[in-house]
């Protein structure tokens, strides 16, 4: 076992995990923050993304204990006192998502996006979601949720 | 994932003590391919060392006509450079091509040589700019680097600290990507130096190799038509399911032609 | 209309819990004193087990039990089956071979799941099973669906004679023989129609949790379908009696049909649960959903399309081989039989059809219905060979097929095979598609691709789909062994908020808010105070799920009636209250009046009378106020549109590039705009996949080589267009709602549309999926004079 420490939606956790324990099982088991999602175990699909120190990562392929000292931030942690952030807003607004299980990764990833790229083009949107995969929307409204986030975050 | 030993040392010496000490240590740079490896349990090391706490193998810098790439880079960070923008726009773009974002966020330079996948990008631009691998302990060569399938001319005990790339007059990458795993089908960076025109393909072969006859003929002229006469033979390439050997040999043509035409 | 009602883009009620978070999946729910498990699979496509030694995974760490399928013998249980009959043409069943929970001496496709095991967490079941020894005797593998039934191929089944489940037939085949014999012209093609992976993006979970209080079990699973699995569970299975059986399918991350089947490792898991007394959780890795999800199409076909001089079609003759798998699954009897051979005659009138199908067993993973279900396939099989017929006779395409349409005056009309198409007009969607296609500017686009060097090709699907699949009675003659009926009720309280308790599932298509909006419209209650219900049986009323685009105009038309039910039940508590005759009572926007005067009372009041009934008269009415309906329709509905589909070709690469897709679809009254969009957007990424890049790749033995992300191709953001959608209008006439479905058209529509613009750019054919590689392949071949010649 081994002693983690981190920052996750901005509160300190400590834990002994396992080395092998990877950032997502260590979100989803121990902290019970299960809206990070695992759909793939090849590092593909991109459902388990999250920021750390502020740039979107793939939690399913980064080990816990390579995150001490570091800022996680998950899906649980953009609403702030309740109000949406503008991203999920956005995705709300636009239909874009249906089942929803890819959604949480696709919000991180895009809010990434948008923190380097204020206005990204609908052509850059979906070269940056290469990382992203989403069975049920075929992307359109996803592409068009992000654009119009992406204007609300300040874009 | 089998289990396995932690280490998170601060500096290269800790590092290689920590790999010797180990029965079947590992060192994981940005671990992109390594955690997934780890994963499916295609590999079992006792030990893993990892290199993200090492602050000497970070940052990029220019040394005089050189641009030094530390080996804990991550492509995210080479692609996001202007200081590599101005100096090897080529690259820039080649780094910005790797993966996906998330992957650029954490994969390092130093990790895809070191492992050198046959369909990575990064070694093709590494023998087209004849950079140089700097190791804990030596200075290797790019035409000296890549040795085989997933082989390299590193001892097991080495590790990456930078990678220089001298500056070229100008250099272009073309990249036809696996549909399903985004890694290079076929990668060909041109570039034009100060020792000649060098073309070096990724993802066709076993490791990145050069193409001498393509080098010679646009050597003479360095158009894209230069090299419309020319083959590659498919004996020797990969052959998988979504390439045949004869498939990827038509592309190192058409991606080398376009690489020239993106030359920059 | 009212606001928030039928015709609103309503925002969805069910967004927030998934953008935050707060979504729960099976993966995300645990139990007190949970347990896990891995299932060891064969890693053989076929072979004889000779042995299981599991005495040194036993001693393991954590580790809490071992079951494999003596275990499962020893419970007295029995394994899964499939649900519909199909007679082979010599009236014979078909032939159904065992499908055990776990394997019993043969383990029949790479991935067959040969022992389980349980242990305190994931890791240590996982590090445990590669300490069971299992003994294989590796057979040689059918693979290759043309060849299954071929003479000395290796066995899958014992006594199950050159891997033949049926051989079905459908049409008057002396018709269809003499209409070709004498036809002007005759088109004839051979397709493969491939194997794909579902790939919904929750993979399948299950939480297995035995009661020794109730002797009951509690399953949480991934399903389309919570009932459905109960009963085969409990009455198949044999797991225990329904009443001790309750089955939760809470948010369910995508199914597109894989999740309708009743699957493995849920049985075992409640079995374990049983063994271990404690509940026992499995969660699939990606990995093995590709070898343990039902995979989807799998056809090889032969079929000739025969015109008269004036190209008008007067027979069509197909022969299908559908690959079943190594087991039948669940439905997967009727999907290349009922669901695919009764869709041949499309748009079209043609008055002859005949239709052959033989489905095989292979040593391969099981297939079943997916996206579409057959309908895909015989779309496919029929929009490829009436723009071939197009090109053979030199007409426009577009021209062929309106001449040959079904006019909207021929309605109701009954096909040659089986179904009776109720409305329909299909030249507006085709007009319609072919102004937002710009068709008419085609050529110039053309000319533009020519001098850049590349090539463009259009394509046209028009595609007809039979859903809302359900009349229990049809589908019962056909070999069903449910009813497809569908079931609602709706539960005021009180306060005059309510509930609507569906037997339908939701896993992505909107139902929490489309339902809602129903009982808006229907009921004037605003859309917040209405919670839809769903996934659970100790909840619901029995229902059979959702697939086959059947939730709203099946289940949403059973919403619409209990409603009626709660409208007549509240016109006798207002005419009591308002002192008129009950006759005189209309029910407008919320609220009940006597018809000629402002006197009324709004349902609330009414709903709370209900509940608190001071002044009703005893025996006027029950207290209370809640109602169900079951409702079995009388027909199919039958959306249908047109597609075209515009690519440029790489001549260099064989890159294929959309460049524009067009979906004019008529799904008739269309509930929420926004959620119907999303729909067909999704089925036409699907499509799309299925004719570019994806496809099941596997070897001579058996394994399966596209068998995750890294070689399964996925669409991907940057691989798809900006679609264009539109909608016409026929409202279905057997409902009062007047809709149809929306949930697999795309999937249906679009893969002839894609390469039929490939091969009208590239002048030849390739397979789907229509990779680079094949596509270039194909130009070289076209350039190369023909040296045998």
């Amino acid at each position: 076992m081994a002693k983690v420490s981190m920052t996750v939606n901005g509160q300190n956790v400590t834990r002994d995990v396992e080395p092998r324990t990877l950032l997502v099982e260590f979100l989803r088991q121990h902290l019970d923050l299960t809206g990070t999602h695992v759909g793939c175990d090849t590092s593909q699909c991109g459902a388990c993304v999250v920021h750390l120190d502020g740039r979107s990562v793939k939690a399913c392929t980064m080990l816990a204990v390579q995150c001490e000292g570091a800022k996680v931030m998950t899906i649980e942690g953009l609403a702030q006192n309740g109000e949406l952030h503008p991203m999920q807003a956005a995705f709300r607004e636009h239909h874009g998502l249906q089942c929803g299980f890819c959604t949480p990764g696709m919000i991180m990833s895009a809010i990434d996006l948008v923190q380097h790229n204020p206005s990204p083009s609908e052509d850059e949107i979906r070269h940056w979601l290469e990382g992203n995969l989403c069975r049920c929307t075929g992307y359109h409204n996803i592409v068009k949720a992000i654009k119009a986030g992406a204007a609300s975050m300040g874009g | 994932m089998y289990a396995f030993e932690f280490h998170r040392p601060s500096s290269v010496a800790d590092a290689i003590a920590a790999l010797k000490a180990a029965s079947d240590g590992k060192l994981m740079a940005g671990g992109q391919t390594l955690i997934p490896t780890l994963k499916q349990r295609l590999a079992q090391p006792s030990d893993v060392i990892d290199l993200g706490g090492i602050k000497e193998l970070h940052g990029i810098r220019q040394d005089g006509n050189s641009l030094v790439i530390g080996a804990m880079a991550k492509h995210g960070e080479v692609a996001g450079s202007d200081l590599v923008k101005s100096v090897i726009p080529g690259l820039h773009e080649l780094a910005g091509l790797i993966g996906d974002p998330q992957v650029r966020n954490r994969g390092t330079i130093g990790g895809s040589l070191a492992n050198s996948d046959p369909a990575a990008d990064y070694p093709a631009a590494v023998l087209a700019l004849n950079a140089t691998i700097k190791t804990d302990r030596r200075s290797i060569a790019a035409d000296d680097y890549f040795t085989g399938l997933f082989q390299t001319a590193l001892a097991d005990d080495e590790l990456i600290t930078a990678i220089s790339f001298p500056r070229p007059e100008a250099c272009g990458y073309a990249k036809f990507r696996n549909p399903a795993s985004r890694y290079a089908i076929v990668g060909v960076m041109v570039a034009r130096t100060g020792g000649g025109v060098r073309v070096a393909v990724t993802g066709a072969g076993p490791c990145a190799f050069r193409l001498p006859d393509f080098e010679r003929a646009l050597a003479g002229s360095f158009s894209a038509d230069a090299l419309a006469g020319l083959s590659v033979s498919p004996s020797g390439l990969n052959s998988d399911m979504h390439a045949s050997a004869e498939y990827r040999a038509h592309l190192v043509r058409v991606m080398a032609q376009r690489a020239v035409k993106a030359v920059r | 209309m009212a606001e928030n009602g039928i015709g609103a883009s309503v925002r969805r009620k069910e967004d927030y819990r998934f953008i935050t978070g707060g979504g729960q999946y099976v993966d995300d729910i645990n139990r007190p004193g949970q347990a896990y498990a891995y299932f060891l699979r064969s890693p053989h496509a076929h072979a004889a087990i000779r042995g299981i030694d599991a005495s040194q995974a036993l001693a393991a760490p954590g580790v809490l039990a071992v079951l494999t399928g003596d275990d499962v013998k020893a419970a007295g249980w029995g394994g899964l089956i499939c649900g519909w009959m199909v007679k082979s043409k010599d009236g014979s069943d078909m032939k159904a071979g065992p499908h055990p929970i776990l394997c019993q001496g043969k383990a029949r496709y790479v991935g067959d799941p040969v022992a389980m095991v349980v242990a305190e967490t994931y890791l240590q079941a996982k590090d445990a099973a590669e300490l069971v020894e299992v003994d294989y005797d590796v057979l040689p593998a059918c693979v290759a669906t043309d060849k299954a039934d071929q003479p000395g191929q290796p066995q899958v089944h014992d006594g199950i004679a050159n891997n033949a489940v049926y051989n079905w037939e459908l049409g008057d085949k002396a018709a269809v023989d003499a209409a070709i014999a004498a036809a002007a012209h005759v088109t004839k093609l051979d397709f493969v129609n491939n194997r794909l992976v579902p790939n919904a993006m929750e993979p399948r979970a299950a939480i297995g949790d035995y009661d020794r209080a109730s002797n009951g079990f509690t399953l949480h699973t991934t399903s389309q379908n919570p009932h459905v699995a109960r009963l085969v569970i409990s009455a198949f299975v044999g797991v225990a009696p329904e009443h001790k059986l309750r089955v939760i399918a809470p948010d369910v991350g995508g199914g597109f049909g894989s999740k309708i089947f009743i699957y493995n490792e849920e049985c075992a898991c409640l079995l374990a649960s049983r063994m271990v007394r404690r509940p026992v959780k499995w969660t699939a890795e990606r990995s093995e959903s590709f070898v343990s999800d039902a995979h989807g199409r799998d056809h090889v076909t032969h079929a000739e399309l025969a015109m008269d001089r004036d190209g008008r079609f007067t027979a069509l003759r197909v022969h299908t081989k559908a690959n079943m798998g190594a087991y039948l699954s669940t439905f997967a009897s009727c999907v290349p039989t009922y669901l695919y051979a009764t869709l041949l005659a499309g748009q079209y009138k043609t008055p002859a059809i005949y239709c052959e199908v033989d489905a095989v067993y292979t040593n391969t993973t099981p297939v079943d219905a997916y996206r579409g279900a057959g309908r895909p396939e015989a779309t496919f099989l029929l929009e490829t060979i009436v723009e071939t017929a197009a090109k053979e006779l030199g007409v426009d395409p577009a021209e062929l097929r309106r001449r040959n349409f079904i006019e909207p005056s021929a309605f109701p009309y009954q096909t040659p095979v089986a179904l009776v198409y109720d409305i329909g007009n299909y030249g507006a969607h085709l007009d319609k598609a072919l102004e937002l296609a710009d068709y008419a500017g085609f050529a110039g686009r053309r000319a533009k691709s020519e001098a850049r060097g590349k090539l463009r090709g259009v394509g046209f699907s028009c595609y007809i789909e039979a859903c809302g699949i359900a009349p229990s009675a049809v589908v019962g003659s056909l070999g069903a062994g449910v009813g497809l009926w569908e079931s609602a009720k709706i539960r005021f309280t009180h306060t005059g908020v309510c509930q609507v308790l569906t037997g339908t599932h939701t896993h992505g298509q909107g139902h929490e808010t489309t339902f809602a909006q129903l009982i808006a419209d229907k009921l004037g209650v605003p859309i917040d105070n209405v919670e839809v219900v769903h996934g659970d049986t100790d909840k619901t009323p029995v229902g059979m799920g959702t697939y086959g685009s059947r939730s709203l105009a099946v289940g949403g038309q059973a919403i619409v009636n209990a409603a009626e039910k709660i409208i007549a039940k509240g016109k006798k508590i207002a005419a009591h209250l308002l002192e008129a005759a009950e006759a005189d009572i209309e029910f407008q926007n919320g609220s009940f009046t006597v018809k000629g005067t402002d006197r009324s009372k709004s349902l609330g009041e009414v709903v709370f009378e209900a509940y608190v009934p001071h002044h009703i008269p005893q025996g006027l009415v029950e207290p209370g106020m809640e109602e169900t309906a079951f409702y079995d329709p009388a027909n199919f509905t039958y959306p249908s549109g047109t597609y075209i589909c515009e690519v440029e070709v790489d001549q260099d690469t064989g890159v294929v590039e959309i460049d524009r897709f067009v979906a004019v679809d008529d799904f008739g009254k269309v509930i929420n705009p926004m959620i119907v969009e999303g729909q067909v957007h999704g089925g036409l990424a699907q499509g799309i996949g299925q004719a570019l890049i994806e496809g099941c790749v596997y070897d001579e033995a058996g394994q399966l080589l596209s068998a995750s992300y890294m070689d399964y191709c996925m669409p991907r953001a940057d691989g798809l267009p900006d679609f264009q959608i539109a909608t016409t209008e026929t409202p279905c006439t057997h409902n009062t709602l007047g809709v149809k479905g929306c949930g697999e058209a795309g999937a249906i529509g679009s893969p002839p549309a894609v390469m039929n613009a490939i091969t009208d750019a590239i002048g030849v054919r390739v397979s789907m999926p229509a990779t680079p590689e094949k596509v270039w392949r194909a130009l070289q071949n076209r350039q190369m004079p023909q040296a045998a010649e």
